[in-house]
């Protein structure tokens, strides 16, 4: 057994909301330890004028003196987990300064994330397997080239996806939408195979991500079983060609999105959100559906279009699209309809999330949403930047998986 | 005896003056132990499970954060149960520390709102302000029904 990669939790309010044992046991899943780093109560007592933040609440105060501590080496740790109550703005300025400073001042992985009481393992698990991943494995996220033949699984909330890699190129592409986990990466190999020209038994390495990879990835034996954060980034810089320095990688999903800061390709500081589906792939399904399009006539109908001349506040799919149907009932263009739509996704991935990372240039916008060229237009409009879309962007989880399976290929 | 709400509720000094003058200290390490000596229970450190933050809604409405109200499930009770208590203001950490400012504001509101006996004083900072607090909290504790000299 592997020795416990040891994340240091900085909480306010984790014990009294009663989810520690979900800490403990998200950890426990991907073979990690939580611990609280040791300070004295000097550090408590100079925290505040250290950090420069003087916070009221004791347990905040104790949370900087943590961070310092880990900062300065006095406690040593593999990753970070800063974890704040919901809907507290004093801990949510600490949490989001925290993250900064720990990313800036030390090599430290650090996710941060604000809980209710209802807070699964569940939830945390994807988070706490993303800063065990680069804890462990910074080697094979090392990896630029891709070597060999080897195939990438993303069983995705939405979609599952394969793709064939042989040396470094792209060579078969399978696509369908998620039904059952098994059948529908079934379906997909079965494209990709065919696309690609080779034999399953030809394959050298399989590596899998996405919400059904405990599940996919044990069933077909793969190589690699690993979390769509590391995976998207190492697929998004590969992609995009910007492996080496500083990228900002934006995925919309069907369930939820990324925004993960990345340093020659891997993951520094990112954000899952998926409270609301208003902020989602499934609000531009909806959207699309409505207008009597497809989905990927959703983007070009929406840069014909004008989405200032419509309000509209996707914040909750409930009341979003009840904005959609007020819209068209008073007349407006579904090219305006569809633009505001877009402009109302990309506005709440960058009030909710973007503003939990730091956003270095370039930005590179992956997954099926990415597609929809006038998502890409209004994210591009709010961060004033042109978005990078790479080829293949929306089999980004299958290209990063096929690539760092290829770590597992044997030479001989 | 009276039963004294002391804030901050972890201070140690404050408990064992008032435990001195014959009341009854009511604070959070009575209310700690009594989560952490509760059988069947696995949620450590302080055996808080996700249920305390619901009951801590008789106390502080649902969008306060949960961290607030898991808190009020253990001051909550007690602040209901004290005949008197003493606020200590801007009290250093070594002296006691509730950790959470929010909780702290809405215990000290909920304790004026019950109308009992209070003694709010500033933490002393010098020796002779050490002396003063001591003899009013002395005074104030004499003065409480079944209160005993130390």
């Amino acid at each position: 057994m592997s020795v416990p990669v040891r994340i240091a939790l900085l909480g306010c309010g984790t014990e009294y909301s009663g989810v520690m044992p979900e800490i403990y046991e998200a950890a426990r899943q991907v073979e990690a330890e939580v611990f609280y780093p040791d300070v004295t109560l000097a550090d408590v007592r100079a925290a505040g004028k250290g950090f420069g933040l003087d916070v009221h609440s004791a347990d905040l105060r104790l949370m900087i003196a943590r961070a310092e501590a880990l900062v300065a080496g006095r406690t040593e740790a593999d990753a970070v987990f800063v974890a704040t109550c919901f809907r507290c703005a004093e801990a949510a300025i600490v949490r989001n300064e925290l993250r900064r400073y720990i990313h800036e001042q030390s090599r430290l992985p650090v996710v941060s994330y604000s809980f209710t009481e209802r807070t699964t393992a569940g939830t945390l698990l994807t988070r706490m397997e993303a800063l065990v991943t680069i804890a462990r494995r910074r080697a094979l996220l090392a990896r630029e080239r891709q070597e060999g033949l080897t195939m990438g699984l993303d069983s995705g909330s939405a979609t599952t996806k394969a793709i064939i890699m042989k040396d470094n190129e792209v060579i078969g592409t399978g696509w369908r939408p998620t039904t059952q986990v098994q059948q529908s990466a079934d379906e997909v190999i079965e494209l990709a195979l065919a696309e690609s020209g080779v034999r399953r038994s030809e394959i050298e390495a399989v590596g899998v991500t996405g919400y059904g990879r405990f599940l996919l990835g044990n069933a077909i034996g793969a190589d690699l079983i690993q979390e769509e954060l590391t995976v998207n980034s190492k697929g998004a810089v590969f992609l995009a060609d910007r492996q080496h320095g500083f990228a900002t990688v934006i995925d919309i999903g069907g369930m939820d999105n990324k925004a993960i800061t990345v340093q020659d390709g891997i993951p520094g500081v990112f954000t899952m959100g998926g409270i609301c589906a208003g902020a989602s792939g499934r609000f531009l399904e909806m959207t699309s559906k409505r207008l009597g399009v497809d989905i990927t006539e959703l983007g070009p109908l929406a840069m014909k279009g004008m989405g200032g001349n419509v309000s509209m506040n996707s914040y909750c799919i409930v009341f979003g699209t009840q904005s959609l149907v007020n819209a068209l009932a008073a007349g407006n263009s579904p090219e305006d309809v569809a633009a505001a739509a877009c402009h109302s996704v990309a506005e709440q991935v960058y009030e909710q999330q973007l503003q939990e990372v730091d956003i270095r240039e370039p930005v590179i916008m992956v997954g099926g949403t990415s597609l929809i060229s006038g998502l890409v237009h209004a994210m591009g409009e709010l961060l004033q930047t042109e978005i990078l879309v790479p080829p293949h962007s929306q089999f980004i989880g299958a290209v990063g998986s096929a690539l760092l399976a290829s770590g597992f290929v044997r030479k001989g | 005896m009276a039963k004294v709400y002391i804030y901050p509720g972890t201070s140690l000094i404050l408990s064992d003056l008032v435990a001195r003058f014959g009341h009854r200290p009511l604070g959070s390490a009575l209310a700690v132990r009594e989560k952490v000596q509760a059988p069947g229970l696995d949620s450590p450190p302080l055996q808080i499970t996700p249920e305390d933050p619901k009951k801590g809604l008789r106390f502080a409405a649902v969008e306060v954060p949960s961290g607030v109200r898991g808190r009020m499930s253990l001051h909550g009770p007690q602040i209901e149960e004290a005949e008197a208590g003493i606020i200590i203001r801007d009290a250093d950490l070594a002296f006691g520390c509730m950790g959470c400012a929010r909780t702290n504001e809405l215990v000290q509101f909920l304790l004026h709102q019950r109308g009992i006996p209070l003694l709010e004083l500033d933490y002393p900072r010098s020796d002779e302000e050490g002396i003063r607090f001591v003899a009013s909290i002395r005074e104030f504790l004499e003065g409480l029904p079944g209160g005993a000299p130390a």
